[in-house]
């Protein structure tokens, strides 16, 4: 399937399970939907046989609080079934809220840590390259997660150590749990900072599929011997209208009225998806 | 001939490393104390430095686990576990991730570098962490034995130990880290366990207290977690434990003893080592004087309250 429709339905499980438990991280799962339907319709090598090839890409949600969006993009990829992305953070379930590699397959680092999986990303990605194997790790930050040092930490790392196959993408929803991150603890000029750690960095609409596809594709066939940074403009909460109204929808539990607001655009977007409408 | 702890480091990593290409060596900017910069040409891209980035060290340990691999990592125990210790416990405990971090100027063993860098709570905050292995070195042959044994299982592995000399305790290999620890001196009358670079001291201390009728059994114990229960057990019945530790009584090798004793058996132990305090400058004797580590103060402290019994 193309990767709009990959998107729309990957929106549709995230909203689905959450309405199903009455909670969830909405805004921060929403915003990186485009990102990981990319990844995962085809950019990213899975072995569907063995996931755990060593050859293989690896992909670490660093933003952990969005692993229900990871587990949506799994689930529509066909890596897990439905019963397993269904039982998301029931008692004793093997699909966590924030990913572990020891309870899902599939998954290839464990994150919630802030700051921690990227940075895990940059050994796997300096022992991948030293063994010479040609695969990529992409890594997934988030703009809050930004404040914590361990990231720049890792940006100066990967940057030192010239890993050309790494790439990380920024989701820049340019809101944190308390507020927007400018006013929490402003980046400035992302692009530049980027730059100046040695990342070749281009900044995309992360709304659209097609333009994160085509800066993977320039990130690859680039002759810069080093780590790649593709910013995401997004909305928290993106795609779903009822949700990017809301100023604080890092993670909410939907009284009745906005439940019946999420469910219209649900439907919404089920119509799209049953008459081929992918816009 | 008596080698420097961090040469024995080196070579032992180094015979592992060469021995298998999915092991790397780590150090954040510490290499030059530690003498594993020589490893470099050896090893090549399996020896990395970050940096002062312990945080980062430790987590591009995790990422060498995620792929596939193990990787050794140091710096001074301090930093290693205080500072990077979320990292630690996250991306290599609870992601199940096999590593070896070596803590090393452990305790009074930093000297001249002072109360910022000197670490008297790392045993504390390791064992706190589920499934971790935790080990306190207490000469050459102890720490090569340890640094093959946690090669060889998974897990997360926490190794405290001195850079420099340390007296000679052991001949040969005979020291098991499976079971633990090893009775430096057997005693009918009460137990001396003890870990790390004062297990000289202890047995000194067991010298003086014969003078006194007092036969003392002095145990090393190589494995703070998991604690060898055995021997604990077994002690039980001489009376009072005196536990001795080059680290905070709080947290430490006399916590992990009580813990057990406490849940088994009314035995009173009295756990010497830093009462709760700050580190400080100074020479390692200074420092062992103002802690009550040196052999006088323990056998002191032994011949005061080895009579002690618990109040019920």
């Amino acid at each position: 399937m193309n990767n709009k429709e990959f998107a729309k339905r990957v929106r549709v499980d995230i909203v689905e399970v959450f309405q199903k438990m009455g909670y969830g991280h909405y805004g921060g799962c929403l915003s990186i939907v485009e990102c990981l339907s990319v990844l995962y319709n085809g950019e990213s090598f899975i072995n569907m046989k063995n996931l755990k090839d060593p050859n293989r890409d690896y992909v670490i949600l660093s933003k952990g609080h969005a692993g229900p969006a990871l587990y949506a993009s799994m689930h529509i990829k066909g890596i897990l079934d439905d019963s397993l992305f269904f039982s998301l953070n029931e008692n004793g379930t093997s699909l966590p809220s924030h990913p572990d590699k020891n309870k899902t397959p599939g998954i290839d680092m464990t994150t919630g840590s802030l700051g921690q999986g990227v940075a895990v990303a940059t050994g796997i990605a300096y022992k991948n390259q030293v063994e010479n194997r040609g695969n990529y790790v992409y890594a997934i930050v988030g703009d809050g997660e930004l404040n914590e040092g361990q990231c720049w930490e890792a940006f100066q790392f990967a940057a030192s150590k010239n890993l050309r196959n790494f790439v990380v993408f920024i989701d820049d929803n340019k809101k944190q749990i308390d507020g927007l991150t400018k006013d929490i603890c402003d980046l400035r000029d992302l692009s530049e900072k980027l730059k100046t750690f040695g990342f070749e960095t281009i900044r995309v609409d992360g709304k659209e599929v097609d333009a994160i596809e085509k800066a993977l594709h320039d990130c690859k066939h680039s002759s810069y011997v080093g780590p790649k940074a593709i910013i995401l403009e997004t909305i928290k909460g993106q795609g779903v209208q009822s949700i990017e109204e809301i100023h604080n929808n890092h993670h909410m539990r939907p009284d009745s009225a906005l439940d019946a607001k999420i469910t219209a655009n649900l439907n919404r977007l089920k119509w799209e998806l049953e008459n081929a409408i992918y816009e | 001939m008596n080698k420097e702890l961090r040469e024995v480091y080196v070579e032992t990593v180094r015979d592992i490393a060469l021995n298998d290409d999915n092991v790397f060596v780590l150090e954040a900017d510490l290499a030059t104390s530690m003498g594993t910069d020589t490893l470099k040409h050896e090893l090549g891209n399996r020896y990395i430095n970050v940096g002062i980035a312990e945080g980062q060290a430790i987590c591009v340990a995790a990422g060498i686990a995620a792929a596939g691999g193990v990787a050794f990592v140091h710096s001074f125990a301090s930093f290693l576990t205080r500072r990077a210790f979320d990292q630690i416990f996250i991306s290599l405990a609870y992601a199940k991730q096999h590593a070896i971090l070596i803590g090393s100027d452990a305790g009074i063993t930093t000297e001249t570098n002072g109360g910022t860098h000197m670490c008297f709570e790392d045993m504390a905050l390791m064992r706190s962490i589920p499934n971790a292995y935790v080990y306190d070195i207490s000469d050459t042959i102890s720490l090569e034995e340890v640094l093959r044994y946690s090669y060889t299982k998974k897990g997360l592995h926490y190794i405290r130990t001195a850079r420099k000399k340390v007296d000679k305790l052991y001949d040969n290999k005979n020291v098991d880290i499976e079971k633990g620890y090893s009775i430096l001196k057997r005693g009918k009358d009460i137990t001396l366990m003890v870990s790390g670079i004062l297990a000289g001291e202890a047995l000194k201390a067991a010298d003086l207290l014969a003078e006194y009728s007092i036969d003392v059994q002095v145990v090393n114990i190589h494995k703070v977690k998991p604690i060898p229960c055995d021997i604990v057990q077994a002690s039980i019945k001489k009376g009072v434990i005196f536990t001795l530790e080059n680290h905070n009584v709080i947290g430490g090798l006399g916590s992990a003893i009580a813990e057990y004793t406490s849940a088994h058996s009314p035995v009173y132990v009295y756990r010497m080592g830093v009462q709760n305090q700050f580190g400080q400058v100074g020479k390692l004797d200074y420092l062992k004087n103002v802690y009550g580590l040196d052999f006088v103060s323990i056998a002191d402290t032994i011949r005061k309250n080895f009579k002690k019994e618990v109040q019920i």
